[in-house]
């Protein structure tokens, strides 16, 4: 097991530039998952780290050792495909103990390596059959086996579970954490769930136009991100942006978000964002959850409104409302029990408290 | 959908009631006619073959009805897989064959793992140029092909000229540009997940052609031999030109040069070495057969 | 590389507990060692590593890649290429091969009437035994299509039949069947008081026979690739036109003839560049007879380049397949990206 590290790494394919210059420091024993959407240099990245693209500058680290040019075979590192990429003509214990007899290990050790791995992933009874024979959530397993028994200094998993239903990732997931509690790895994945992401890391790397936009635990990326991209693609429902801008009305500071709807900022807020010029365009960043439903007392920073539903989504344990404020689309979260109907009126609070005040034009959160 | 077709239709409009299953036994029917007759134009020839090599010379003679046996007799096939000219024509076709296959295997499946996978200089237009290879005939080589034995062997010596085993490397240049072309498309078809997979697992090239490649690609690799094979059975031009004495020559040309001599044409025994000829090819289809058409369409699709 | 593996078999001192308690010597002191070594050259070259380094990965994978197909590169070099420039410079010499006579030996050909006849031939027996077998093989691939499942094979199998049997052996079958005196076919024939038809004798019959005997070898070639074809046409295509009101002509015209264009027009390419350089059924058949009227060029190469010993002449023959397979080519190819651009 090791750290890895990447240095200002880069990978051009011709003119286009995939990977702009990355630098990530991954320790011993860690789970890292690098998200983003489709494109934005993640898959790359683990491609680099395994051998299997050359990188066109910078270095990469495992153990302290550069392997730039070093081939994956001789890295120590194990990968999952996203679509398993099993030896259709091998059985199970054959598919994992491949590379170990390849290295021309003794039998005794393979034969001990693969039917503890299979005791592990709870697939004893599979290794005689072939991936055909397999269904996707075992097929998964296999992959993993075939990684677990080389003992590797790294993993590497390239969105593991895509291909898998919905039921099933939630469970291989699960499975996943388990594993890696028990064999502590170091262990780089790569997926486009946000949701994926946030569950497995212990650092999520979060990754858009071949740069890194912000690296963090799940919950510093839930509840401080960096930027609009992140803001936007951590959490479900995705978080508002809403158009403002502050006004100093009496000494005071208040956020202005159309006409009739501006609500004075709570005193923590307020110091914060008391320096801004105040004609710089802004965008108010509120997550689903903080727009609720109003009662009839409230805590300091949580502001009253009325407005007028568009659609409502009952979800069981809540309802997702949605209403436009001057043409912008927002969605907030009520309890089902509040009465929230289609384009009916309906009064709803915003909790300040949990705000964030985004530039509109550089995405930076302020 | 046929429930609604009863009620709206009634009792008066009865003609509709199930029209689709009754055209279908219809077309069946005529299929079945048809294919019947199509069956007989295609089956005549062997058929014929089998019913004249069982007749003595006698009674082919005596133009008694041609197809029916009266006598039937082993005495041709006797004859044939006694007479010592015959079982060199099969030797030598059956060791041409074979090792034409390995040749074009040796050849076709490295030449084909390093044009699906391993993209270099040239790598794309050396895979079409094998495809338009394919397309140039026999025909229009076997003239310079002639005159270039002769030439080597009139400046080295070797004898090339009336030498079965010169077939051996003639034969690759119409068994290897097909077999290369059909198992570029079967790797191409493996995903690159599993050539990476071994990569990482430390597999070198070599072993990944072997281990991977090969074994996950058989189906293809059984139907370019087959190719392989049919094709070096049944070449006919190439040992017609290159070879003359009879024991070089391989069974076709044996066959036609050797049993049609003279006037009088022995038909019984003709026909005899015909299907026997026939035979090789028509077990390994028998037993084969999907993967003869896998290994026929597959060329013509991934054109 | 490595040390032995037997090493690692049993838990020794200085193993660190593992996962699921496996023990697992200390690799990273063996690999570590490796990778130290690789570093030598990594880090003397360390920042101007990048282009040559890199080059030197590629130089590795790309030479390997050049062995593995330098026998084929060889082979098609040697053996194909070669002789078929050879087979150029043949057709300029004189016939003792002595002299370069230019452009001779064409001129020659063209003020012949054999020559124009050959052409002529050729590309009669081409053209109408490629739309024969096409024809023949798009009726009875249909047939074989409504044929229910497992039956469905065994016809498929017993119609593939003339395909497999060597040419030069059922074209002897052939030979057999036309027999001038013994034809079974004559003889079938007087039973309802025709005949006796002089197959291989007379020029209409004797052109009609080898077009016959390619025909019947060929059509089931053409019979698999649109059976196959036909299969890749997904059923719901056919529903829909149902639904849509169309009759099993309009079925075929919009829906089976479109999807299959493609398959069909490589098919015919295919066979009309093998159908024009066949050798083996006129060879046998009629050996060019009666009177050159079979003659194909394959057949006429033979005979004058082979038999008659002009080797020149008889490349010079071959020699005039190239233009003709190349135009049929390029017009079906054109055809094929034509019709795939209107669809």
């Amino acid at each position: 097991m090791a750290d890895v590290s990447l240095r200002k790494v880069v990978k051009r394919y011709d003119d286009v530039e995939a990977v702009r210059g990355i630098d990530l420091d991954i320790s011993d024993h860690e789970f890292i998952v690098l998200v983003g959407p489709s494109g934005c240099g993640k898959s790359t990245t683990l491609r680099m780290i395994a051998g299997l693209e050359d990188i066109s500058d910078g270095d990469i680290m495992i153990g302290g050792d550069i392997v730039n040019d070093v081939p994956p075979k001789d890295r120590d590192i194990a990968m999952v495909f996203q679509n398993y990429a099993l030896y259709p003509h091998m059985t199970v214990a054959e598919n994992m103990s491949f590379g170990l007899r390849l290295k021309h290990y003794p039998k005794a050790e393979i034969k001990a390596r693969v039917t503890e791995a299979a005791r592990l992933l709870d697939i004893t009874d599979l290794v005689d059959r072939k991936p055909k024979q397999l269904s996707g959530g075992q097929r998964q397993r296999v992959a993993m086996g075939r990684a677990i028994v080389r003992n590797p200094k790294v993993f590497l998993f390239d969105e593991p579970l895509s291909n898998l239903d919905a039921k099933l990732r939630v469970q291989m997931r699960i499975e996943i954490k388990k594993v890696h509690q028990k064999v502590r790895t170091t262990t780089v994945y790569v997926t486009h769930d946000q949701v994926e992401a946030m569950t497995l890391a212990d650092r999520v790397v979060v990754m858009n136009r071949g740069r890194i936009e912000q690296i963090g635990t799940p919950n510093e990326l839930y509840h401080k991100p960096a930027t609009r991209f992140v803001a936007g693609f951590i959490g479900s429902p995705a978080m508002n942006f809403i158009p403002c801008r502050l006004e100093d009305v009496g000494g005071s500071l208040q956020i202005r978000l159309t006409d009739r709807i501006a609500f004075a900022l709570p005193a923590a807020r307020a110091a914060r964002y008391n320096a801004l010029p105040r004609t710089d365009k802004l965008l108010l960043g509120l997550r689903p959850e903080h727009l609720t439903e109003s009662h009839a007392h409230h805590g300091p920073g949580i502001e009253s409104f009325d407005t007028v539903l568009d659609v409502t989504e009952p979800m069981g344990m809540e309802t997702l409302v949605y209403f436009g404020l001057d043409g912008t689309p927002v969605c907030g979260r009520v309890d089902p029990n509040a009465g929230a109907t289609d384009g009916a009126p309906m009064r709803l609070a915003m909790d300040l408290n949990n705000m964030h005040l985004l530039n509109e034009e550089t995405g930076v959160v302020l | 959908m046929s429930t609604l077709t009863i009620d709206k239709a009634g009792p008066t409009r009865k003609v509709k009631y199930g029209s689709m299953s009754r055209d279908r036994a219809w077309a069946l029917r005529w299929s079945y006619f048809f294919l019947v007759l199509f069956a007989i134009f295609f089956l005549t020839p062997p058929l014929y073959m089998l019913i004249t090599s069982l007749k003595s010379s006698a009674e082919i003679s005596a133009a008694t009805n041609p197809w029916w046996v009266f006598h039937p007799t082993l005495s041709n096939y006797v004859e044939l897989l006694t007479s010592n000219q015959f079982l060199r024509f099969f030797w030598n076709s059956s060791i041409v064959a074979i090792v034409v296959v390995v040749i074009t295997m040796l050849i076709s499946i490295p030449a084909a793992f390093a044009l699906a996978r391993m993209k270099f200089w040239g790598s794309a237009t050396l895979a079409t140029g094998v495809f338009l290879t394919y397309l140039i005939p026999d025909s229009l080589l076997f003239i310079p092909l002639f005159k270039m034995l002769a030439v080597i062997q009139d400046v080295t010596g070797i004898t090339l000229l009336n030498r079965w085993y010169v077939l051996l490397f003639i034969y690759p240049t119409l068994t290897v540009p097909f077999c290369t072309w059909i198992m570029i498309g079967y790797f191409a078809s493996i995903p690159k997940e599993l050539d990476e997979a071994a990569l990482i697992d430390g597999a070198s090239w070599l072993q990944t052609l072997t281990r991977i490649f090969i074994p996950v690609a058989l189906p293809g690799l059984i139907a370019a031999t087959i190719f392989a094979f049919t094709v070096s059975w049944a070449q006919f031009l190439y040992p017609l030109v290159f070879t003359t004495s009879v024991d070089q020559l391989v069974l076709p040309v044996g066959i036609t040069t050797t049993l049609i001599k003279g006037d009088v044409f022995n038909w019984g025994q003709i026909m005899t070495g015909a299907l026997l000829g026939a035979a090789p090819p028509l077990i390994i289809y028998a037993f084969l057969m999907d993967y003869y058409i896998a290994g026929l369409t597959a060329g013509a699709t991934k054109g | 590389m490595r040390e032995p593996p037997g090493a690692r078999a049993a838990p020794i001192a200085g193993s660190r507990p593992n996962w699921a308690g496996f023990a697992i010597p200390l690799q990273e002191s063996d690999t570590m060692a490796d990778v130290v070594v690789e570093q030598g050259h990594t880090v003397s070259a360390a920042r101007a590593r990048k282009p040559t380094s890199l080059r030197n990965i590629l130089g590795r994978k790309s030479t390997v890649a050049f062995m593995l197909t330098l026998p084929l590169i060889l082979l098609v070099g040697l053996l194909v290429l070669y002789p078929a420039l050879y087979s150029v410079h043949l057709a300029t010499l004189n016939k003792s091969m002595q002299k370069f006579v230019a452009l001779g030996n064409f001129q020659f050909l063209f003020k012949r009437d054999t020559f124009w006849m050959v052409v002529k031939q050729s590309c009669i027996f081409a053209l109408t035994a490629v739309f024969f077998k096409a024809l023949i093989g798009f009726i009875v691939a249909h047939f074989v299509h409504n044929i229910p499942g497992k039956k469905q094979r065994k016809w498929r199998g017993m119609l593939l039949v003339p395909w497999v049997i060597p040419p030069a052996m059922s074209t002897l079958a052939w030979l057999w069947l036309f027999d001038p005196s013994y034809s079974a076919f004559n003889y079938t024939l007087s039973l309802f008081g025709i005949g006796p038809v002089n197959w291989l004798g007379d020029t209409f019959w004797a052109r009609f026979s080898v077009i016959l005997v390619n025909v019947w070898y060929g059509a089931p070639f053409f019979l698999i690739m649109y059976l196959a074809a036909l299969k890749s046409v997904p059923d719901q295509l056919y529903e829909a036109a149902a639904i849509d009101g169309a009759n099993w002509w309009q079925k075929i015209w919009y829906v089976t003839l479109p999807m299959m264009r493609n398959i069909i027009a490589i098919t015919a390419l295919f066979s009309l560049i093998v159908t024009f350089a066949n050798f083996d059924i006129v060879r046998i058949l009629t050996s060019g007879g009666p009177l050159d009227k079979t003659h194909l060029f394959a057949t006429w190469a033979f005979k004058v380049g082979i038999e008659g010993s002009d080797i020149p002449l008889g490349a010079s023959v071959s020699l005039f397949m190239v233009p003709i397979l190349a135009i049929a080519a390029i017009f079906i190819l054109r055809d094929v990206s034509k019709r795939g651009n209107e669809a």
